[in-house]
């Protein structure tokens, strides 16, 4: 009564390679298996172990540094007596040092609402997920927009003496110009490398180094009023 | 000795008890290490089979592994430290003093504590940042990157609200200079520090405030997302791999790999 269908379908179940495509075999066509040679091994015991072996020596790495450095206990929390400086976490001091030259609402709400908000959407933008070197694809226009953006966060960051922030972004701008005249073709592999480097590795390698700097400044060359401070000076 | 012990292992495994308990029986058979995985309601979270080269160090870092490490090692240390530790003022200062000098072990306990809790927020944004340049956030994996970005606040929230909770000068001030950016926010700042601090100041009801969302709140917030965020690693269909990746080869595999590696290359990066 009913027809017989024209294929039989199926997936193959060789234990040792990843399984790519499930097979529409035909009547009339010959069943060719194509399958990737990815090798894969067993969660248990193969992942479970290495995981275990890393959680083993992560505990052996802080017991030790639990055994011998203590965790700072100052006196008791007094209203009336206001250390100088009063530092957040080392975590939250990059947003503390922009406190220091910004209004509240920029330092303390507008920049982490961006920054999460940033890390957020980066997987949902195409720009982000293209692997070319930034220059690569359609260089014109985005040659133009990185000669006009980098002077122009660069003035902004001088004109409110964020010399801290300005540093690094020079020194990164420095290089994505040389990426910008660099090609697979270039002699030093150095440039050869920059050159492949998407627009988001550019972004994100910014922001990575702008973390450190910011946390490093605040973490040990801030002292009080939030003024410049020698750490091995004091 | 080993082997009576592997003997007695082996019985063990067999009785009546075991099996109940553990389904998947006994055995080597690729068939039993999978339900080992698969049976059992933690594990099965995680794939029965993963690529071989993901477990290479070079491919994660293995920092989203310690990150949870991490985690773990705060739940355990943090469950002891509330058996010594009242969240009011002002015995919470006293109690802390009390795990330096006193309590057995305490000084030890409160050490592993806050450097493991150090530990944890690093190695969130290591792997993060590893992530990232391995490009593992792209599709189909970006709501996991979402729920990462989730994960990276729950664990600074934790970090910044268990800051406040031995009442010294270090916890106050710093929470005193975190609070008041709260009140930056427009229209409604001074309400959201309030809500914050159950107060206008930082003083006992904000201590009793932190201590719940430290113990409670954001711990098991954590947990659920952590849960999420595995099972959309398996459901994103395992860590994301490069075609630029070195391919491992067995020998039972040798050239047939290097073949389909050329023929796939630069397909998966664009
Ligand atoms: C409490 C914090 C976190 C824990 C416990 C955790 C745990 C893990 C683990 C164990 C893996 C497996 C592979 C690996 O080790 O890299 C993983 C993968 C992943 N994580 Fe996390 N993670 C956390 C935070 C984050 C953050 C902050 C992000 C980024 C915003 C993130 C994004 C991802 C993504 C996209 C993957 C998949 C990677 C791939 O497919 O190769 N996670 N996570």
């Amino acid at each position: 009564m009913s027809t017989p269908k024209d294929f039989t379908t199926g997936v193959g179940s060789d234990v040792r390679t990843s399984q790519r495509r499930v097979l529409f075999i035909t009547r009339r066509t010959s069943a060719m298996v194509k399958r990737t040679d990815e090798e894969q091994v067993q969660t248990y015991p193969a992942a479970l172990v290495r995981a275990a072996l890393a959680f083993e020596l992560l505990t052996i790495g802080l017991v030790l540094m639990s055994l011998f450095f203590n965790a700072p206990l100052e006196g008791i929390a007094d209203p009336t007596n206001t250390p100088n400086p009063a530092k957040a976490p080392w975590y939250f001091l990059g947003l503390q040092e922009m406190l220091h030259y910004f209004p509240p609402v920029v330092a303390g709400v507008m920049i982490p609402a961006v920054l999460v908000a940033g890390l957020i959407v980066i997987p949902y933008f195409n720009v982000n997920i293209e692997a070319d070197g930034m220059f690569v694809k359609d260089r014109a226009r985005r040659l133009r927009i990185f000669y006009l953006a980098a002077p122009l966060l660069s003035v902004f960051l001088l004109y409110f003496d964020v010399y801290v922030a300005l540093v690094p972004t020079l020194l990164v701008a420095g290089f994505m110009l040389l990426a910008a005249h660099s090609g697979p073709g270039s002699a030093s592999s150095l440039r050869r490398y920059l050159a492949s480097r998407a627009v988001s590795w550019w972004i994100m390698t910014w922001f990575l180094v702008e973390l450190i700097v910011l946390t490093v400044v605040g973490t040990f060359f801030r002292g009080p009023g939030w003024s410049w401070v020698w750490p091995w000076r004091s | 000795m080993a082997s009576r012990l592997d003997n007695t292992i082996a019985r063990i495994e067999q009785t009546r008890l075991w099996r109940s308990i553990f389904r998947s029986g006994t055995g080597n058979s690729t068939l039993h290490r999978a339900m080992a995985i698969q049976q059992n309601i933690f594990l099965h979270i995680l794939p029965t089979k993963v690529r071989r080269r993901m477990l290479d160090l070079s491919a994660t870092w293995y920092l989203g592994t310690l990150t949870l490490g991490t985690f773990v090692l705060l739940v355990v240390t943090g469950i002891l430290l509330m058996l010594y530790y009242h969240p009011s003022v002002p015995q919470a200062y006293t109690d802390v003093t009390d795990l330096r000098f006193v309590v057995s072990s305490g000084l030890f306990l409160r050490n592993l504590h806050r450097w493991s809790a150090h530990a944890m927020v690093l190695l969130a944004f290591a792997h993060l940042f590893r992530v990232f340049y391995r490009g593992a956030y792209r599709p189909p994996r970006e709501f996991n990157w979402v729920i990462g970005v989730v994960l990276l606040l729950i664990t600074l929230l934790l970090s910044y609200t268990g800051y406040l909770l031995p009442w010294d000068q270090l916890a106050f001030w710093a929470i005193t200079v975190g609070s008041n950016i709260s009140s930056a926010v427009p229209l409604m700042g001074d309400k959201v520090r309030f809500l914050l601090l159950g107060g206008h100041q930082v003083n006992a009801n904000a201590l009793l405030r932190f201590y719940v969302l430290h113990t409670v709140i954001l711990p098991l917030s954590a947990v659920f997302f952590i849960a999420i965020h595995f099972w959309r690693i398996r459901k994103d269909g395992g860590l994301y791999v490069r075609q630029s990746d070195p391919l491992r080869k067995s020998a039972a595999q040798g050239e047939a790999a290097e073949e389909s590696v050329a023929a796939g290359a630069g397909k998966e990066e664009a």
